[in-house]
């Protein structure tokens, strides 16, 4: 599968000339195949709606759609109960997948489940469908009108995008993570600064799959349609992907804007209410922010809810204990990664320092179960967004963080740095 | 005459309608109630139909979440007008038929100003002052010739600006 392409191309638009059966770059509009659509719980309702009464169609390829149910699970009310027993239905009728409660949050299953690959149209009802983009697959979010006519049509139309480069470079220290660098990425292009763009991150060989879902993941953050890293590292040697030569940018490809991110000199980032690109160095946060009382930390979710976030938080609780008057939440992001976690030892650690495990999913990101604050109360979270209201009441507020610094601000009960933990708890 | 709602820059999907009030979680008849529930709580209840919101830079980032540009449809709010608009929530209004145009007016209007638009010439009128809004993409104009996207869809069978149905051959797929 190729087509030759008069002027050199970046990830986007290669994948979309190919998949598209003809060249187009950055502004054309492109018809692609779609390999996989992926359908939440939240909308499960308005997509069968659209299929069946506005479409009147069946899934033209019932193995290219996949349902999850992860955004409220289990179901927290009645109502979203019948939602689910009608995806549950629908499923069963049409030979769709489905993935139901517990199996985890849908980006992560599908990644697990080889239902995103290297070169693949990915379209999620989440916006967060750029996480795809870890493993070179053209991952976007579109709402449930966009994904049932994928469904049905077995096609989709987009714009393609311009894109941003983005290249790291050195290596991150101890105690910093992909998320931070995510974090730092949000704040140098900014929230609007990847609108309808694409980002292209080359990093080497550096970062495992799950690194580089958490930093595809943060560029919806910043308004783009795709996060794609160039294959590297794990991902030529780990999970058997076939890698076509297509997926990869081509020298001189045209770029609106290149950025450069020095992993060497990153510290801890932390994101303040109300906007992600509101982001900040932990040890530089004003003392007032450092000695405000945390009432709840949550580590999970599609950007830090992966074995490694589960681990890196252990490694800070092991032989420790939540601060009181503080609650820990620690939901991993699928059953897989739950089981990963069971077998190494690492839930017994969370679980000792006194965390609250919670079924994998979603949890209380979008504020609808599962640990949702109040009227005042402040969380420490390794999720995506800190709106206000996003996580429960609109008086609450959510900072943004790597699984370490949460982990440290559960066991001092305000935001702190791993170091801290250490300096003072475990002199 | 239809009245301006005001709002600032970055209106996310969240002020448009928290999560916690989706359909399938706030009832399918009531959700569009809660209406920028956090950020203006009185818009739900006083929002006449054919009013225009006027928002800044980035309006609609966040979630891809439909409900939000569902409500603002349910209250039959008659355009968006913002000189930036997040990507997929754009694609959403335009699924929905809610006209969206690309402008900053934002200097120009201001909250409770009466107005009028004229939907076929894209002329929004105040009083003395008249504005001229950007005409809808072809795309949009081509769709909306059906009635909606999903009405073209199902009577061509393929998108709009798709040269003709049946082009693409089709391929071995990796999932079967």
């Amino acid at each position: 599968m190729t087509v030759p392409a008069p002027q050199p191309q970046t990830m986007a638009e290669r994948i979309l000339s190919v998949r598209g059966g003809k060249p187009v770059y950055a502004g054309d509009l492109a018809v692609v195949e779609v390999d996989q659509v992926m359908v939440v719980d939240s909308i499960a309702q308005s997509f069968i709606e659209r299929m069946q009464r506005d479409l009147d169609a069946l899934p033209k390829y019932p193995e290219r759609v996949s349902i999850v149910i992860d955004h409220v699970a289990p179901a927290s009310t009645v109502s979203v109960a019948q939602a689910q027993k009608e995806a549950r239905e629908y499923a069963a009728a049409t030979g769709v997948r489905l993935f139901d409660v517990g199996r985890g949050i849908c980006h992560q299953v599908l990644m697990e489940e080889g239902l995103a690959r290297p070169g693949w149209i990915v379209l999620g009802s989440d916006s967060h469908s750029t996480t795809y983009g870890a493993v070179a697959a053209f991952g976007t979010g579109m709402g449930a009108t966009d994904i049932a006519l994928a469904a049905a049509s077995g096609k989709t139309w987009l714009r393609v995008p311009e894109s941003v480069k983005v290249t790291f470079t050195g290596e991150l220290k101890p105690g910093v993570s992909a998320k931070d660098a995510a974090l730092e990425m949000i704040r140098v292009l900014g929230a609007d600064g990847a609108t309808y763009q694409s980002v292209e991150m080359h990093a080497g060989d550096r970062f495992s799959r799950g690194e580089r879902m958490t930093l595809a993941n943060l560029c919806v953050e910043a308004g783009a349609k795709a996060g794609l890293v160039v294959p590297g590292g794990e991902i030529l040697t780990d999970y058997g992907y076939d890698i076509p030569e297509w997926v990869y940018p081509q020298p001189g490809a045209n770029y609106v804007r290149e950025v450069v991110l020095h992993l060497d000199a990153l510290r801890p980032r932390m994101s303040a209410p109300n906007e992600v690109d509101n982001v900040h160095d932990v040890a530089a946060l004003s003392a007032e922010l450092r000695g405000m009382h945390v009432d709840q930390v949550f580590i999970g979710t599609c950007t830090n809810g992966r074995i490694e976030d589960l681990r890196e938080a252990a490694a800070v609780l092991k032989g420790r204990k939540v601060a009181p008057g503080t609650r820990l939440l620690i939901i991993p992001a699928s059953s897989q990664v739950m089981e990963q976690a069971m077998e190494d030892g690492t839930l017994l650690t969370l679980q000792r320092a006194g965390a609250a495990l919670g079924t994998p999913g979603c949890g209380p990101c979008m504020g609808r179960h599962q640990g949702v604050l109040a009227p005042g109360e402040v969380c420490v979270s390794t999720s995506n967004r800190n709106f206000i209201g996003r996580m429960g009441d609109k008086d609450a507020r959510v900072y943004l963080a790597s699984p370490a610094v949460a982990a440290a601000t559960a066991v001092m009960g305000r935001i702190a740095l791993p170091e801290d933990v250490v300096a003072v708890v475990g002199a | 005459m239809p009245r301006i709602w005001k709002f600032g820059d970055s209106v996310n999907t969240d002020d448009i309608l928290p999560g916690k009030f989706a359909p399938f979680m706030a009832g399918e008849d009531v959700f569009q109630t809660f209406a920028f529930h956090y950020i203006r709580p009185e818009f739900a209840a006083e929002v006449q139909p054919g009013d225009l919101l006027i928002g800044g830079k980035n309006w609609g980032l966040g979630s891809s979440r439909e409900y939000a540009p569902a409500a603002l449809k349910k209250l039959q709010v008659g355009g968006i007008i913002a000189p930036s608009f997040a990507r997929i929530h754009y694609r959403n209004l335009l699924n929905l038929g809610i006209p969206a145009f690309e402008a900053d007016l934002t200097g120009s209007l201001n909250d409770g100003d009466e107005v009028t638009l004229d939907m076929a010439t894209g002329r929004l009128t105040r009083g003395a002052d008249v504005f001229q809004l950007p005409p809808a993409p072809e795309f949009l104009r081509e769709a909306l010739a059906e009635g909606s996207i999903l009405a073209f869809f199902k009577k061509h069978g393929r998108f709009p600006g798709e040269q003709s149905p049946g082009e693409q051959a089709e391929r071995d797929h990796p999932v079967n």
